[in-house]
């Protein structure tokens, strides 16, 4: 019987059947950061249990950290709250001998960002991480899932998740992006088609010529934004592209074993005629750059578009969340901040993508502040190999240290009340970048390009 | 008429919304903590507060949202919540479940649930219900007419003063957890050895996957 390759990996890991009827699904790989553990290694202690296998975790802090004072270390976190979370976890991982890119490392970084760069995250694997867009990992052919604490435990006791298989659907994006458009505008345009519970109870494999020819980073926004669609697991099928940007990585095997691993990995495409309870298709070259208005991803629309009559209670409750006006222009929405980072857009391609734009141009006096956050430690090295940390400086952007920073403002970096902010993270729900702050989410090209005008642009008319 | 035991009775309260998130459930601020207690008086902080909160604040001091409905003095002793559709979207924290609990949730009834909340109710014994938007309407209108609602989770059956107002799927094993908290890793750990059977395997067809400690440092 052909399979979808969603289906392949979960026979991969397929350990057992429960007398509850659910499956242990064994997992390769245990992602670890500072706000989600801590209850589990507590847990565990309780019930004086031990982490089944040790090598299979790997943490790093991310969530709290501050993206200033960073050669301070722990000291440089001024919040004693999160300064004991991330301890904690450093206490956690010495306790049990975890492998842990600690605050001071210069592999620290976004966990989904860090994960795929070392070789940590290899296709075929399961991975799963106390933390949604887990999905992100999808993008190179591993079953990547986000779980709750107890289920953090879990993992941690059993190597095993308890779950059920979820359905098929295939995302289909055909024919070709325009330029200027970008992964981060087709997982938003696929939110906007198919809503935020679209994908719930589905693991969605995106497919087809655009994301054939998109990078692994690329593949890795449309991935994270899974979740976004309600959908748990994003895929994207093996090919070379995954070959290439995998080989020589830190943890990758090397010699005969990258020679039996590639061999192996090459299975990992969903078989011809592979069933799927579920597939749409969208036209690549259709696809715009999308602007959120709402707060709710799903809340998306066209930069040429005009805000939406308020047509039920979540719109109307949205827009004046956004303090914004039914038939009024994207283009027309003032912007007071700019943030480009987070887990969906802070890998190189991101920042090169976005100071392509930006040199030579200044960001508009209008906007108080404008932050770049490269994803790990790795990606702002990299970054300041090319010389894009000056073009982002030039041009008046705060250059930070690695981290989740305003994604969800754990840390000090925070929206205003009724601030306005142009975010190439993943989420505008109210007061998710900070207290009353309004978050539209938008990818890099569109981040920079308005960042420079003070309002929403076309990026298309700025290339 | 009903003759079984009910699994809990109690006052609903309308939160008449779709897409409520766990960032609203609980804001990042109180994700801080490193224990599971606690969250109950910050649960809807950014909709049940006037002001902005931070964690350790004393909360009686706090100015309440009269609007919000949590703070409403009909709805103050709800302990079932009722809601609409793709209920606990967003991130996984798991501390929205734990402040659903600690405010003194302990079932929580909507048109449909995000996965990972969906799972997370279960492993903190919330009974999370999933009820067609006819019968959430009608459970909406009784909930704001203070009617008293009961729930028998042996019959799946939903009842108010009396009479049958829903019934409901539950799978069986997870009833059977809520019912009688059972110990879900313990339940796992008597599958160790086809679990390490495995392993065995998916090391030798598979070796790099368990490379890792050989490049730590
Ligand atoms: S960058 Fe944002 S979405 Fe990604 S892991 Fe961090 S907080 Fe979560």
């Amino acid at each position: 019987m052909p399979n979808t390759l969603y289906d392949k990996l979960w026979n991969l890991h397929e350990v057992d059947l429960r007398a509850d009827g659910t499956y242990l699904l064994y997992i390769d790989r245990h992602l670890i950061h500072e706000v989600t553990s801590p209850q589990a290694f507590e847990g565990l202690k309780l019930a004086g249990r031990k982490p089944w296998r040790i090598s299979a975790n790997i943490a790093t802090p991310d969530h709290n950290v501050p993206t200033t004072n960073r050669s301070k270390g722990l000291e440089g976190i001024d919040d004693e709250v999160s300064k004991l979370q991330v301890i904690t976890l450093d206490d956690n991982c010495k306790e049990h001998e975890i492998l842990q890119f600690d605050i001071n490392d210069h592999r620290q970084g976004i966990v989904h960002v860090v994960g795929p760069e070392q070789g940590l995250t290899l296709p075929g694997m399961t991975i799963v991480c106390g933390d949604s867009h887990t999905s992100t990992h999808g993008a190179l052919a591993t079953l990547s899932m986000g779980i709750g604490t107890s289920e953090v435990e879990h993992v941690l006791a059993t190597q095993c998740l308890k779950t059920s298989k979820l359905k098929n659907m295939r995302v289909v994006i055909s024919g070709e992006l325009q330029k200027g458009v970008t992964a981060k505008d087709v997982t938003l345009a696929v939110i906007g088609k198919i809503g935020t519970a679209g994908g719930t109870g589905y693991a969605i494999e995106y497919a087809g010529s655009v994301i054939e020819n998109m990078s692994i980073e690329g593949r890795m926004t449309v991935c994270n934004m899974a979740i976004e669609a309600g959908a748990r697991a994003g895929l994207v099928a093996y090919d070379l592209t995954t070959e290439k940007y995998i080989e020589n990585r830190p943890f990758a095997p090397s010699g005969d074993q990258w020679i039996q691993a590639t061999k192996q990995w090459s299975q990992l495409v969903s078989d011809d005629n592979a069933f799927f309870d579920h597939e749409i298709t969208i036209d690549g070259s259709s696809i715009a750059p999308q602007v959120t208005w709402g707060t709710s991803p799903e809340m998306v629309s066209d930069i040429d578009g005009l805000i939406p009559e308020s047509t039920s209670d979540s719109i109307k409750h949205a827009l004046e969340y956004m303090n914004l006006e039914s038939g009024k222009k994207i283009k027309d929405i003032q912007l007071d901040q700019v943030f480009i980072g987070s887990c969906t857009n802070s890998r190189i391609e991101d920042l090169r993508e976005a100071a392509k734009i930006l040199e030579g141009k200044k960001v508009s006096d209008s906007i108080k502040r404008a932050i770049v956050v490269p994803g790990s430690g790795l990606v702002s090295d990299q970054a300041i190999r090319e010389g894009l940390d000056k073009i982002f400086i030039e041009s008046g952007f705060e250059w930070r240290a690695p981290g989740c920073s305003m994604c969800l403002a754990m840390n000090p970096d925070q929206l205003g009340d009724g601030e306005h902010c142009a975010s190439t993270s993943n989420r505008n729900f109210e007061g998710r970048q900070g207290y009353g702050g309004r978050t539209h989410l938008v990818s890099p090209a569109t981040a920079a390009a308005s960042s420079i005008e003070g309002s929403f642009v076309d990026v298309r008319e700025y290339l | 008429m009903k003759n079984t035991i009910t699994f809990h009775t109690g006052q609903a309260v309308p939160l008449d919304r779709d897409n409520v998130d766990t960032d609203q459930i609980i804001p990042k601020q109180f994700l801080k903590s490193i224990k599971k207690s606690g969250f109950g008086e910050n649960l809807f902080d950014a909709w049940r507060y006037e002001d902005e909160g931070f964690p350790g604040q004393d909360v009686s001091k706090r100015k309440l949202s009269e609007n919000f409905i949590l703070n409403q003095s009909r709805f103050l002793d709800s302990d079932i919540l009722i809601s609409k559709k793709n209920f606990g979207c967003g991130s996984s924290r798991e501390h929205a479940v734990w402040s659903l609990m600690d405010y003194g949730f302990r079932v929580v009834i909507a048109e449909s649930f995000a996965d990972i909340f969906y799972n997370n109710c279960f492993n903190n014994g919330l009974l999370p219900i999933v009820l067609s938007s006819n019968e959430i309407d009608k459970l909406l209108a009784l909930s704001h007419e203070r009617k008293i609602i009961e729930i028998d989770l042996e019959n799946q059956v939903i009842f108010s003063e009396d009479s049958q107002v829903a019934q409901f799927e539950i799978d069986p094993f997870r009833k059977k957890c809520i019912l009688e908290g059972l110990d879900e890793i313990g339940l796992s750990l008597t599958h160790s050895e086809q679990i390490k059977e495995f392993e065995k395997k998916r090391a030798l067809d598979s070796p790099w996957i368990f490379i890792n400690e050989k490049k730590n440092g």
